[in-house]
């Protein structure tokens, strides 16, 4: 089953982490993302810019309309995501546990749609 | 890949042969691996342009033991160990050369040691000939991805010292369980695809009968082997009719059983029958003779129901599963009516392997349905909806619930 680890972040208190702060967190997701490579677990993952260079891209009778920013305004945006294949949804959220984001924000743990189905 | 299928269907059948032999000689399960990999490759690039070698066999040993005797040599340097002669020493000098290590092989790929991921990818690509990124692109995982898991798997065969050779008698029957049980999940996975951009995932069916068909071959009087078999066959027999062009599933008793695979359902009813009258019963071959009954029907209506409860009975009885009482209940229900079937699926709830599954929920809201109570089914349907992790079982269940909306509004 794979499973997208959504990654939450707060920019405004992100900008606030001292150097080494910062570094933990890179060196911690360094690590889990080795782990879960040479696992055979990681199907792939990227990094987001910053909400403030985002485009919200609306279509109303027709015609689109863009405005800048998220679409949810909130003080915590998608920083960036992973998908992971495992073997039980335990094991997605044990992962989710280990992303340093979970210690100030949050992970969002979300299966995904698998194209194949079952006969009824 | 572009090689003639003959080409390929017959390197596909050599590989495991290859494999065993070169791993009797040298040992080194992984970089011989490796190397029938390449001895393969090196095939499908030369004989659709220059023939079929004389002996094809022998060509590939040839040519996989060289680069595995290249690969151990530097290795070796590498290492500066003892002289290279005693390592490359071949192992066993009597390897006959009509043996089928293939049993042993697949026994090895599906070792209870490696994870089920592993096991899948291991035994397609060692046994099945089958090329990573081949592999990669069934599973709709990126290449790099199936790569690891293959050389993980490896690396803990040669980490825990697991032997080439067949398991020992007491164990035997539990680890071709494991075996089956691997065999079975190809076979599912490449089955519950649906047409459109992931057609190649059905390949995995066709790969699932073949290496079934191979163990089959290996131990014919296996009842569960053949049961096994039997169940592929008479499964894959309906997947004509399982599913419109655009993707969306047909449930059984809609679907059109003119297209069927008559030659499939002859040959999975003669396999299950003949296992039925000389072996020991088991789980496979009950739920292939469940299939059987669905497919000899001629229509849905004339399906023999009560045949099929007396087998899912028996099913409970011997491995008693809650997917498996959710599926008895549909046969109580079309024997004895839908509110028989929901006092059974109230025993359910209570059971944390099922309880939010949307299958649960799904023959649930089905069974309502056949009862009349239409609101309650309607919110069935859409609950299950809710539930699946499937895109076609999705549009099933909101079609489903839709087809109640509209008619309670009218």
């Amino acid at each position: 089953m794979k499973y997208i680890l959504l990654i939450y972040q707060n920019p405004a208190t992100w900008e606030t982490f001292s150097e080494e702060e910062r570094n933990r967190v890179m060196v911690d997701v360094d690590e889990i993302m080795q782990e879960l490579t040479q696992s055979g677990e990681w199907v792939g993952g990227e990094g987001l810019a910053d909400p403030s260079n985002t485009k919200t891209v609306r279509v109303r009778d027709g015609v689109p309309a863009v405005t800048d920013g998220p679409f949810v305004e909130s003080k915590e945006q998608l920083a960036g995501y992973c998908i992971v294949e495992c073997e039980t949804p335990e094991r997605a959220t044990e992962i989710a546990a280990r992303w340093p984001d979970a210690r100030y924000w949050a992970m969002e743990v979300r299966p995904i749609m698998e194209p194949g189905g079952e006969e009824m | 890949m572009s090689t003639a299928p003959a080409v390929e269907d017959l390197l596909r059948e050599l590989a495991p042969q290859v494999l065993g032999a070169l791993v009797r000689r040298y040992g080194h399960f992984d970089a011989c691996e490796d190397a029938v990999q390449e001895a393969l490759l090196a095939a499908t690039v030369q004989w659709p342009d220059q023939g079929l070698p004389q002996n094809p066999r022998g060509w590939l040993i040839t040519v996989a033991s060289r680069r595995v005797t290249d690969q151990l040599r530097s290795d070796q340097a590498r290492r500066r160990r003892e002289d290279v002669t005693a390592a490359l020493a071949p192992r066993d000098e009597s390897e006959a050369s009509d043996r089928d290590d293939t049993l042993t092989l697949l026994f090895l790929c599906c070792h209870p040691a490696l994870s089920p991921a592993s096991q899948l990818a291991l035994t397609l690509r060692a046994v099945g000939g089958l090329t990573s990124a081949q592999i990669a692109n069934a599973f709709l995982v990126p290449e790099a991805t199936m790569a690891q898991r293959i050389s993980r798997a490896k690396q803990r065969i040669k980490a825990t010292g697991i032997p080439f050779e067949m398991p020992p008698e007491p164990e035997r029957a539990d680890r071709l369980r494991v075996v089956l049980h691997v065999l079975y999940l190809v076979f599912n996975e490449g089955y519950t695809a649906t047409s459109g951009p992931h057609l190649h995932r059905t390949e995995l069916t066709g790969e699932a009968i073949r290496l079934t068909r191979v163990v089959h071959q290996l131990l014919p009087e296996d009842g569960e082997v053949t049961g096994l078999l039997a169940l592929m066959l008479l499964t894959d027999a309906r997947r004509p009719a399982r599913t419109r062009t655009d993707g969306s599933l047909v449930p059984l008793e809609e679907q059109d059983r003119s297209s069927w695979d008559r030659e499939a359902i002859r040959e999975g009813v003669a396999l299950i029958t003949s296992s039925l009258e000389h072996a020991p019963i088991g789980p496979y071959q009950l739920q292939a003779a469940i299939a059987a009954v669905h497919d000899e029907a001629t229509t849905a209506a004339d399906t023999d129901w009560r045949e099929i409860l007396g087998l899912y009975d028996l099913l409970e009885r011997l491995a008693p599963n809650p997917m498996v009482t959710l599926n008895r209940a549909v046969a109580v229900a079309m024997v004895r009516g839908p509110n028989a079937a929901l006092e059974l699926l109230d025993t359910l709830d209570s059971d944390d392997r099922l309880a939010d599954h949307y299958r649960l929920a799904a023959v649930r809201a089905h069974l309502l349905e056949k009862a009349g109570d239409r609101d309650a089914a309607l919110s069935g349907y859409q609950e299950a909806a809710r539930r699946t992790t499937s895109i076609p079982e999705r549009r099933y269940l909101e079609s489903r619930a839709a087809r109640l909306r509209d008619s309670q509004e009218r």
